[in-house]
């Protein structure tokens, strides 16, 4: 069937190319913003979700900060969590509870003033349990703690104090006359950022080390369990809170669902407010779509007004100028498409450093998505000059010059 | 010939309002016009002929009064309603031809045609027009703009029959034209009333007419 109408639009968007031109043109670079935005917050998204889930076998237990203190908790109360330990009690309780579920060790941790040669510094000093050290690091250099001198170093940290198998560090405040002198005998391999322990800037010794320094044995700051299974992340982080927790908040239980959950939905706002700040390129181009489709009505008022005379309803007018605009959107949107591929595989490329996420689904629907928004705000251009034409007195526009 | 009315006015007024006061265009016209007529409307300049046509076209409303098309009142119709009767019911000839620029000769006698039929016409109807006209086929490929303006007149009336109206409107039809071309135009216009068709002429040219069974003068928007 032809549509006359549809016919004459194109046909003035054929005899003003240029001017239409520039008009998608505003469409095109709105389209290519929008997608390669949201294609690049897609991929960081996913480049994440797949680092972190790589310690998604992880759990993590830790005092409750509100319980035990009571009244008699005093000024110290204020501590927040890192005051709370985890007794050794507890700590058979949850063993009885997790072991079922993989791995479950305490954790040791202080953190405190180093030296090494005259550069100071600070550091996390994590005690483990000799064997648990086996589990789960993997050496670069060295060799695994024998004595309660011996320690593992991180590697971000061996590369700042330049430490070797051999180097000595001072560990406690000089200034207070607390210091302890161990040696390195094994570098870590890169861990990477991670909630159970986090290595790269860390020294490991054992837990007789630690409790040398700092006393307090059979008192714990965390609590891990490494599970068999990754799926069995909620169900064992609600057993643990439903027994642990019966009678009073005891202790606190984060598994990496959570954090991704977090990391994951600040990325998604962060992407949605650069696709909004890339959307304002499309606020200029409805703008000069607008202007175009106002030019083209003035110019065929004439022209309207002919129509009207010999029988052209005002909704055939609106048409041929709501066609105008929406052949515009969708040669804008085309192009624009097509550009972003190639634009926002080079954004991706620079801003997250891969482009192993862009072919996927998650990532290219920000172009079908753009190109939906890039038409929708050309017709939404194009109503207001259609509806103008429409609205105009027959006998007036015929006789416009 | 002349049939039963087929347009009826009772005094119609137009009042333009003007920042310098009211211009009433058209002052309590009375007339009928009956079916299968040849009506000249004369009168000068600012005489209000082309408003009285513009009413009886149904392109503009009256201010006051009631205006009858085949016995219905336009008062009472809407903009669709009305848009609908210029589409089947009349056929509008211009002076200055008001072809449409972007369409070639051919789509312009289609236009009103798709607009009735919402299809292509496949009955040859429109060629036929066109050729009736004196417009061939290579001829009727090109756009107005390259057609002389006896061409596009000829164009035009093609148009104003594709609908096969009962009222034609012609609005000094021959005053763009040379007197030979402008006399051809006014013959094809005779021929067609005698087949039936009511004929309303707007003109201040007496050569034009003298081609009309009746002449209706206007002056200062009254019918003398």
């Amino acid at each position: 069937m032809k549509d006359i109408i549809l016919q004459i639009s194109l046909r003035s968007i054929r005899i003003h190319f240029l001017r239409s031109v520039l008009a998608a043109l505003g469409i095109v670079i709105g389209v290519v913003a929008i997608s390669s935005m949201g294609m690049m917050g897609a991929n960081m998204t996913l480049s994440v979700t797949e680092e972190l889930s790589k310690m998604a076998n992880i759990v993590v237990i830790t005092a409750a900060s509100g319980s035990g203190g009571g009244p008699g908790g005093g000024p110290g109360g204020f501590g927040g969590a890192s005051d709370k330990k985890i007794s050794e009690e507890e700590f058979r309780d949850i063993q009885k509870i997790a072991e079922k579920y993989g791995l479950v060790y305490v954790v040791y941790r202080e953190s405190d003033t180093i030296k090494v040669g005259d550069v100071k510094g600070r550091s996390t000093i994590y005690g483990l349990d000799e064997d648990v050290m086996r589990q789960i690091f993997t050496l670069s250099d060295g060799v695994f703690p024998k004595s309660t001198s011996s320690v593992l170093v991180g590697p971000t940290l061996a590369e700042r104090y330049d430490l070797k198998i051999g180097s000595r560090i001072k560990i406690g405040d000089e200034d207070e006359g607390i210091t302890n002198t161990v040696k390195v005998v094994g570098i870590l391999e890169e861990r990477g950022m991670s909630n159970d322990i986090n290595s790269d800037m860390a020294i490991i010794g054992s837990e007789k080390l630690f409790t040398g320094i700092y006393g307090n044995e059979g008192e714990y700051d965390q609590v891990n369990l490494i599970l068999n299974d990754i799926n069995d992340s909620q169900k064992a982080r609600a057993d643990i809170l439903d027994k642990m927790n019966r009678k009073e908040t005891t202790v606190n239980v984060q598994d990496s669902s959570r954090m991704l959950e977090s990391i994951t939905s600040s990325l998604g706002t962060m992407t949605t407010f650069v696709m909004a700040i890339a959307g304002i390129s499309l606020l200029v181009a409805a703008t000069s779509i607008f202007n175009v489709m106002m030019m083209s009505v003035t110019e065929r008022v004439r022209e309207i007004g002919i129509m009207r005379s010999i029988g052209a309803q005002k909704s055939e007018i609106r048409r041929m100028f709501l066609y105008e605009s929406i052949v515009l959107g969708v040669v804008g949107a085309t192009i624009g498409a097509v550009l972003a591929l190639a634009i926002g595989w080079v954004v991706v490329l620079a801003m997250v450093g891969s482009t192993d996420y862009f072919f996927l689904p998650e990532s290219l629907w920000y172009i079908p998505f753009a190109m939906l928004v890039g038409i929708a705000v050309c017709v939404l251009s194009g109503v207001y000059p259609a509806w103008r034409a429409a609205g105009l007195d027959p006998v007036e526009a015929l006789r416009a010059e | 010939m002349p049939g039963d009315s087929i347009i009826e006015l009772c005094e119609v007024t137009k009042v333009y309002p003007l920042p310098a006061g009211n211009v009433i265009a058209l002052d309590r016209v009375s007339m009928t016009i009956s079916d299968g007529e040849f009506v000249a409307i004369m009168g000068p300049s600012g005489s209000g002929k082309t408003t009285l046509l513009n009413q009886l076209g149904c392109l503009d409303r009256p201010t006051s009064g009631d205006l009858f098309i085949s016995d219905r009142n336009t008062r009472e119709m809407n903009d669709r309603e009305l848009t609908s009767l210029r589409l089947n019911t009349i056929g509008y000839i211009f002076q200055r031809f008001n072809l449409l620029p972007l369409l070639s000769a051919y789509e312009n006698v289609e236009f009103p045609y798709l607009m009735k039929h919402r299809r292509p016409d496949s009955s040859g109807r429109v060629g036929d027009l066109l050729a009736q006209v004196g417009i061939d086929r290579a001829m009727a490929t090109h756009k107005p703009p390259e057609l002389s303006g006896g061409q596009q007149q000829r164009v035009a009336i093609a148009r104003a029959l594709v609908n096969d109206p009962q009222i034609l409107l012609c609005d000094e039809p021959t005053g763009n034209l040379d007197s030979v071309t402008g006399q051809q135009i006014m013959e094809m216009l005779t021929e067609l009333n005698r087949k039936g068709r009511t004929i309303i002429i707007v003109t201040h040219d007496p050569g034009v007419a003298r081609y009309a069974q009746r002449i209706i003068k206007v002056r200062d928007g009254r019918v003398t």
